[in-house]
C-alpha cells in the first residue's frame, strides 16, 4: 500500500499526487514511470513520474481523469492510498547539452514534460517551455516551470489564455522569428505530437515524443505496448517511452489505442476525442 | 481387501478423469476436471503392479517416488501418499495438473506396453487435494535461523520451490516479484479452467507460514538491480527464476492490427486481471462474443488461449499450425479437451500476412497450406509451403502463441552474468551456478520455455547449491 500524502486539483480532471514511495523516489530519473493499482479489481495504469523528492521519500504524478480508472484514481484525496506502485520503468530521458531546449506540453503532457524539461535545464540547455491547454483554467504548471525554464509560453485554444491558438503555432512563431532551436520534446495527445513533428521535421530540428501506448505489465512481457519506430515494431515500456518524433507511426499509435474504445465506452472517451479532435482539425488543415 | 495378482490388477480399466460437460464447460471458467473420488483413486492405485524396478520413476524429471506413493494410495494412506510426492516434488496440485505426464511417467509406466499406463497425475493430483482439503498444506519443520539472506527473483514454479527448500534450511528468503501477484505463468498464464488459482495461493500462503517474504511489485533490474540486492540490501546469495517472458511475434505484415494479441498479452488480461469478469474488473479484452478468433501455435500456450477464446463467446475458436496433430507439443489431454468443447483444428497451413481495416482493425488472415518434408534439427519433420495455396481466413481476432523469448532486463542490468544468444542465462548444470558469484539461476530462463516440473526441479537443485555456497562449501 502506498500513502497519498497531497492530493490537489491542478485543474479540472487533473490533480496532483504525491505518494510515500522512498525506493523509487530514489531511483527513478527523468521520463520514466510507474504502474499502479487502486483496488483488487483495478487495471495497471501507467503515469509518469513527474517528480520526486528522496527527502520526503515521495514520488508525484499527475493524472487526467479519461477513463473509468484514471477519474476514480482522481477521487482519491491526502491519507488514501494506492493499491500497487511499480517503478521506475521505462529507459531515462536521453540528456545532454543540445544548446536551445524546447519542451512541449499539451494538456496533461506538461505534467510528462516537466521532469524531462528540469533535466535539460540542469543538463546547460537554454529551455523553453510551452504550455498549451483548452482554456485558461486546463493550463497546468506554469508556476513549476517557470522555475526551471529561461522562457515559458503558454497556448490555449480558444485564446483565453497566452497565445490564442495551438502549440504548433508558437512553436512556428519562435522559429519564424528566427530562435535557433537544437532541440524539441514535445508530450501530449497524439495528433499534437504528430503535428510538432511535422513542424520540426522541415527544419532539421531533433525531435523527440512520449509514446502513450495501452499497456499491462510494463516490463515487455506481453507486448500489448507495441509501436512502430522507423519500421520497427518496438515495445514502449521498455525501449521507450521517448522515441524520435520524426521515426514514430503515429497513426498506427492512434488507431491501436482506440482498441478498448468500445469496451471503455463511458462519458470518459469523449474527453479525449474533443481533445483529440481539435488537434486533428488542426493537423488537418496544416497537411 | 485380498491382494490381487499382476494380472487382476492389469484387468482394471484405467479410472477416467470425471470432468464437466464439455458444451458447459466451454462457456465457463471453472476447472474442467472435477477429480478423483476416493473410490476412484483407490481403484486407480491397484492398477499399479510395485514394479521391482519402477520405470516411471526414471521417467519423472524430479525422480517423485512414485511406486511408494500409489503403494500408500491403494492402502488409503493419501496423507501419508501426499508426504512421499513432497520429498521431491513440492507443488504436487500444480504438477498433477499440468505435467505432461503421457510423455513423462506415465510413458514409461510399463502397464502402458500391452495397456493404458497408470493415471500417476491424477494420483498425484488427488493425494495433493485430499491434504489440501482436509489437513492444509502440511509443511515441514524449519531448522534454526542460520543468519544468512537469499533473494529470489521471480515467483514462478522455480522460485517457489527455490524459496521453498531455502526457508526450511533456516535461511531468510525475500522473493521478489514484478507483477502484484504471485505464481509466475501459474497465475498470468494458465487459465483457471485448468489451474484453479486459488491452488496456487495456497502454495504461496503455506510458504508465507514457514517465513518466506513476499515483495510484489518489484521489477528487479530497474526497482533493485543485483548488485544492489547483494551490495546495499545485504542478500548473501540471489536466485533468479524470472522465467522467458518475451512474447515472440511472427514478423508478418499486418501483425500490429488491433484484434492481433500475443497470448501473453491475451492471457494475461484474462486470467491475471480477470477481463472474463469485464466490467465487475475494469481490465478489458477484445470482445469476441460471436466472432471468429484464430490461435497461431501447438503448445499448451496456444490451447490455453483458444479455450479462452471460446469460453468468452467466440462463434469460432481454431488452431492454426504449420506442422501436423502429432507434432503439437501441447499436452495430449488439452487437445482431447479443446476438440471435445468445439475447437477447429487447422493443422499444416502457416500465416502470411494479417489483414485490416482502415481503422486497423483485424478481418481476416492469409493463410498457406503446408507439407511435411525431410526432418530438421528438432526431429520433427519440416513444414515447407505448398505453392499456390494461398487462402484467406476471416477472422476478428488473432493470437500468436508461438513461444517466449528471454526477457532482457536482468541481461542489460547485470553485467557480469553470462547469457547466451538466446539470451538464456549460462549456469553449470549441476548446481545452478552462473557466472557471477552467489547468484544462481533456474526454470525457463535458464532452458528456454519448458515446463513446470523442469522449472521446479531447478530450483530446487539451486536451492540446495545455494545452501552448500552459504555454507561455506560452495
Ligand atoms: C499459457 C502457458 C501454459 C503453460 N502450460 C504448461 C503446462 O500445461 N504444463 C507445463 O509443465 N508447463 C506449462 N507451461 C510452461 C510453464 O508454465 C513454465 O515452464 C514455468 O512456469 C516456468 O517457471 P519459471 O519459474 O521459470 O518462470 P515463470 O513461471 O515464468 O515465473 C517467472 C516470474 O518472474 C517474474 N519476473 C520476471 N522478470 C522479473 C524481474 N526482473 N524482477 C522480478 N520478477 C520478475 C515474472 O513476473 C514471473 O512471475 C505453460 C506456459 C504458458 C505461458
Ligand atoms: S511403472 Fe507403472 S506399474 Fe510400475 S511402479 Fe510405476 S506406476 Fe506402478
Ligand atoms: S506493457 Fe506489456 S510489453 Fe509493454
Amino acid at each position: 500500500m502506498f500513502r497519498i500524502v497531497k492530493a490537489e486539483f491542478l485543474a479540472p480532471e487533473i490533480k496532483r499526487f504525491e505518494i510515500l514511495a522512498p525506493k523509487i523516489a530514489a531511483k527513478r530519473k527523468a521520463g520514466q514511470f510507474v504502474i499502479v493499482r487502486i483496488s483488487a479489481k483495478g487495471e495497471r495504469i501507467p503515469l509518469t513520474i513527474a517528480d520526486s523528492s528522496i527527502d520526503r521519500g515521495t514520488i508525484t504524478i499527475i493524472v487526467q481523469g479519461i477513463g473509468k480508472t484514471t477519474k476514480e484514481i482522481n477521487t482519491l484525496q491526502t491519507d488514501d492510498f494506492f493499491l500497487d506502485v511499480v517503478g521506475p520503468l521505462g529507459l531515462p530521458s536521453h540528456i545532454e547539452k543540445f544548446g536551445t531546449a524546447v519542451s512541449i506540453g499539451g494538456g496533461v503532457g506538461t505534467a510528462i514534460a516537466f521532469p524531462t524539461a528540469k533535466a535539460l535545464k540542469d543538463a546547460g540547455n537554454h529551455t523553453i517551455s510551452i504550455i498549451g491547454g483548452k482554456t485558461k483554467e486546463h493550463v497546468i504548471l506554469e508556476d513549476e516551470m517557470n522555475e526551471i525554464c529561461d522562457e515559458v509560453y503558454v497556448t490555449t485554444d480558444d485564446g483565453s489564455y497566452g497565445y490564442h491558438g495551438f502549440v504548433t503555432g508558437q512553436l512556428q512563431e519562435l522559429i519564424d522569428s528566427g530562435r535557433k532551436i537544437d532541440f524539441v520534446l514535445a508530450i501530449g495527445p497524439i495528433p499534437m505530437m504528430n503535428a510538432v513533428a511535422e513542424v520540426t521535421r522541415k527544419y532539421g530540428i531533433k525531435t523527440v515524443v512520449s509514446l502513450n501506448p495501452v499497456m499491462v505489465d510494463g516490463t515487455g512481457m506481453c507486448g500489448g505496448c507495441r509501436a512502430v519506430v522507423g519500421g520497427k515494431t518496438v515495445f514502449v515500456c521498455v525501449d521507450g517511452p521517448e522515441f524520435d518524433a520524426h521515426e514514430v507511426d503515429f497513426r498506427l499509435l492512434m488507431k491501436r489505442n482506440n482498441t478498448y474504445r468500445n469496451e471503455e465506452h463511458d462519458a470518459l472517451e469523449r474527453h479525449i476525442c474533443s481533445l483529440d479532435k481539435m488537434y486533428a482539425e488542426a493537423l488537418k488543415e496544416e497537411i | 481387501m485380498a491382494e490381487l495378482s499382476n494380472k487382476e490388477r492389469m484387468k482394471i480399466p484405467r479410472q477416467p478423469m470425471p470432468e464437466q460437460n464439455p458444451f458447459e464447460r466451454n462457456r465457463n471458467f471453472l476447472e474442467v476436471n472435477l477429480g478423483f473420488t476416493e473410490e476412484l483413486a483407490r481403484l486407480e492405485a491397484e492398477r499399479c503392479i510395485q514394479c521391482p524396478k519402477p520405470k516411471c520413476v526414471e521417467g519423472c524429471p524430479v525422480g517423485v517416488q512414485i511406486k511408494d506413493f500409489i503403494k500408500l494410495v491403494a492402502e488409503g494412506d493419501y496423507l501419508g501418499a501426499a508426504a512421499k510426492i513432497k520429498e521431491d516434488n513440492v507443488l504436487p496440485a500444480v504438477c498433477g495438473r499440468v505435467c505432461p505426464q503421457e510423455q513423462q511417467c506415465e510413458a514409461a509406466c510399463v502397464t502402458g506396453v500391452k495397456g493404458e499406463p497408470v493415471a500417476i497425475g491424477r494420483l498425484e493430483r488427488f493425494v495433493a487435494d485430499y491434504e489440501r482439503a482436509t489437513v492444509g498444506i502440511r509443511t515441514v519443520e524449519v531448522k534454526p535461523p542460520t543468519g544468512k539472506k537469499v533473494a529470489i527473483i521471480g515467483s514462478g514454479p522455480s522460485g517457489l520451490s527455490c524459496a521453498g527448500e531455502l526457508v526450511q534450511k533456516g535461511h531468510s528468503v525475500t522473493v521478489f516479484e514484478a507483477l502484484h501477484e504471485l505464481g509466475g505463468v501459474l497465475v498470468y498464464g494458465i487459465p483457471e479452467f485448468r489451474l484453479p488459482k486459488e491452488i496456487v495461493r495456497a502454495e504461496v500462503e503455506a510458504l508465507e507460514k514457514l517465513g518466506v517474504e513476499f515483495r510484489t511489485n518489484s521489477v528487479i533490474g530497474f526497482t533493485d538491480t543485483i548488485d544492489e540486492l547483494m551490495t546495499v540490501e545485504g542478500y548473501d546469495a540471489v536466485f533468479i527464476g524470472v522465467g522467458a517472458g518475451l512474447p515472440y511475434f511472427m514478423n508478418i505484415p499486418g501483425e500490429n492490427h488491433n484484434g492481433v494479441y500475443s497470448a501473453n498479452e491475451f492471457l494475461t488480461r484474462v486470467n491475471l486481471m480477470k477481463a472474463y469478469k469485464f466490467p465487475e474488473y475494469d481490465t478489458p479484452v477484445f470482445d469476441v462474443r460471436g466472432k471468429n478468433v484464430a490461435v497461431f501455435g501447438g503448445g499448451n500456450t496456444a490451447m490455453d488461449a483458444v479455450r479462452t477464446a471460446k469460453r468468452l463467446g467466440a462463434a469460432t475458436a481454431s488452431i492454426v499450425y504449420r506442422r501436423s496433430e502429432v507434432e503439437m507439443p501441447a499436452r495430449v489431454e488439452e487437445v482431447h479437451h479443446a476438440k471435445a468443447e468445439g475447437i477447429q483444428f487447422v493443422m499444416l497451413t502457416n500465416p502470411l500476412e494479417f489483414l485490416g481495416d482502415d481503422a486497423g482493425w483485424l478481418h481476416g488472415v492469409k493463410l498457406q497450406k503446408m507439407e511435411l518434408g525431410e526432418p530438421d534439427a528438432s526431429g520433427r519433420r519440416r513444414p515447407v509451403p505448398v505453392e499456390g495455396s494461398e487462402y484467406v481466413m476471416p477472422i476478428d481476432m488473432a493470437v500468436i502463441a508461438i513461444g517466449n523469448g528471454s526477457n532482457p532486463i536482468i541481461q542489460k542490468t547485470t553485467p557480469e552474468l553470462q547469457f547466451n544468444k538466446w539470451g538464456n542465462i549460462i549456469v553449470e548444470p549441476e548446481t545452478m551456478k552462473t557466472s557471477k558469484k552467489g547468484v544462481f539461476a533456474g526454470g525457463d530462463i535458464v532452458t528456454g520455455g519448458a515446463t513446470v516440473i523442469l522449472a521446479m526441479g531447478a530450483g530446487r537443485k539451486a536451492a540446495r547449491a545455494i545452501d552448500d555456497f552459504l555454507l561455506g562449501e560452495g
